[in-house]
């Protein structure tokens, strides 16, 4: 087994012992990407071949609203707020101010709506999963399920996937609403706009090509949060620092996945 | 009760397992009779629980063989795996109840799982006897949270008597409690084991939980067994490494 390297021991950073540092770390990532690759096998395998919990999913889908909607109006409406506010000087100085609500609108619907409540449910739902799980097993829950006759993958894991799967994309369209409304009245603090007219100028700009690839990428915004939050805590250590570290790791890689799953819906998007 | 191949519940041989290159169990070869209570002692990290988590496939063993009444559980199928799960109850260090759930809950997700067949009002009753059984009768609606550890651990063993197996295996079940509700647990194995007739695998150090509950003793050390005998054999041998547990 080679050292493991420590930046405080000066001697150990030399050649000798960085090679063997790179082979240990290149094998325990591809290790990690084998058990990903098993883990993601094993779940569709379930799905279609195990009873489903359908009970437990809606728990789960009851609780992943229920916990993020107070949070996904506040931003919501802040986000709609800081847009609307935040554009408004260019387009009145190029006379375009007819032009915001529609561009807001756009903007919500097309990216900030279903990034923002997807960073927020990655915080919120994926450090939930994360350290739900990974007490669950530091706690020996899971194998006192198992040992139950219940298999935790069906029970624990593919109920709160499908579950994020389905309530993020419904979260996402709440939250479009919430921020258009938040538009609404970020314009009415200079002026004063019906609602009504602002809704037929913002929907003007609006068409189904921006509805659609936004609605979608959000299931996979969903998917990326649940099979990450419950992958960290079902993997989670066997000490009690471990339930830290899988919320924390959970938050932090689901994030950054969702913003490369951004990025290439959003090239799929430009072909279309 | 008097040892014979017709009596016995679970069958280890030669039992290996490795995690990496440090080997935990190495040719354990050990029996479990009916309606005995066979305590497994060793040092803490010695394989005690890893020999358990083996016995109920919670971990896979590499070499050697565990028999549970008919069935063999290497490459053990789904179906069998369920028999063998409804026969052994296993009770956890930390009692793992599921903090989510009430205790009626608790017991009614074990009932329901390895026994569908059950009404709910079927079910009710086994419940209430199950909490009869360790005096937590009232404790019912309580979630985990507002349970000591004392009672998590009546609370752990009514949900594995619940679903009325023939073997229970306790892991470490005095760790972490003081020495009246220690004595207490010791007790209720005991009264289990005279109430239910079932067999029982006991893992611990507690000396104390040893002398209350022991009908046979195996000591494990460096993976391997190191001695089986009863409580009188132990405590009259001069070997130093068991008198450090026993003086």
């Amino acid at each position: 087994m080679p050292k493991r390297l420590h930046y405080s021991d000066k001697s150990s950073l030399n050649l000798a012992s960085f090679i063997p540092m790179v082979k240990e770390k290149s094998t325990t990532f591809f290790i990690n990407i084998a058990n990903v690759i098993q883990y993601l096998k094993t779940i569709l395998r379930n799905i279609f071949t195990k009873k489903f919990e359908f009970q437990e999913f809606l728990k789960q889908c009851y609780q992943i609203g229920n916990k993020s909607v107070g949070l996904i109006s506040i931003t919501g409406i802040i986000v709609g707020l800081v847009l609307t506010i935040q554009s408004r000087p260019p387009l009145v100085e190029f006379g375009a101010v007819a032009m915001l609500p529609g561009m807001v609108a756009v903007s919500i619907i097309r990216e900030m709506g279903p990034v923002i409540t997807a960073l927020i449910c990655a915080g919120k739902i994926g450090s939930s999963m994360g350290a739900e799980l990974g007490s669950m097993r530091v706690t020996e829950q899971i194998d006192a399920m198992e040992v139950s006759n219940t298999n935790p993958i069906n029970y624990l894991i593919i109920p709160r996937v499908l579950a994020a799967t389905i309530m993020i994309p419904l979260l996402t369209l709440y939250a479009d609403a919430i921020g258009i409304f938040g538009s609404w009245l970020g314009i009415n603090i200079k002026n004063t706009v019906s609602f009504q007219l602002f809704m037929n100028q913002a929907f003007k700009q609006v068409e189904f090509i921006d509805i659609i690839p936004a609605v979608i990428k959000t299931f996979f915004f969903g998917a990326v949060i649940g099979l990450v939050g419950c992958y960290k805590g079902y993997n989670a250590g066997r000490g009690t620092e471990s339930v830290g570290i899988a919320a924390n790791s959970a938050v932090v890689t689901s994030s950054l996945l969702l913003i490369i799953v951004d990025l290439i819906a959003v090239q799929i998007t430009d072909l279309l | 009760m008097e040892k014979s191949t017709d009596n016995i519940l679970i069958d280890i041989k030669n039992l290996k397992k490795s995690f990496g290159d440090q080997k935990v169990l190495d040719g354990i070869t050990l029996q479990l009779y009916e309606k005995e209570n066979l305590v497994v002692l060793g040092k803490s990290g010695s394989g005690k629980s890893v020999l358990i988590k083996c016995i109920v496939n919670l971990l896979q063993h590499d070499e050697g063989s565990i028999t549970v009444g008919e069935h063999e559980l290497t490459d053990i199928n789904e179906e069998d795996l369920i028999e063998v799960r409804k026969k052994i109850g296993f009770l956890f260090q930390s009692a793992a109840l599921y903090d989510s759930m009430t205790v009626r809950e608790n017991l009614t997700f074990a009932l329901s799982r390895l026994n569908e067949k059950f009404s709910e009002e079927e079910m009710d009753v086994k419940i209430v006897e199950a909490l009869e059984n360790v005096g937590m009768p009232d404790s019912i609606d309580k979630m985990p949270s507002e349970l000591s550890g004392g009672m998590k651990k009546r609370i752990g063993l009514a949900r594995t008597l619940v679903v009325n197996p023939n073997i229970i295996l306790y892991d470490e079940p005095t760790t972490g409690l003081d020495p009246i509700t220690s004595d207490e647990i010791s007790n209720l194995i005991n009264e289990t084991q005279a109430k239910f007739n079932n067999a029982s695998i006991i893992i611990t150090h507690d000396i104390n939980c040893v002398k209350t509950v022991a009908d046979r003793i195996a000591m494990i050390k460096d993976g391997k067994v190191y001695k089986v005998g009863n409580l009188e054999e132990f405590v009259s041998d001069d070997d130093p490494y068991i008198q450090s547990f026993f003086k």
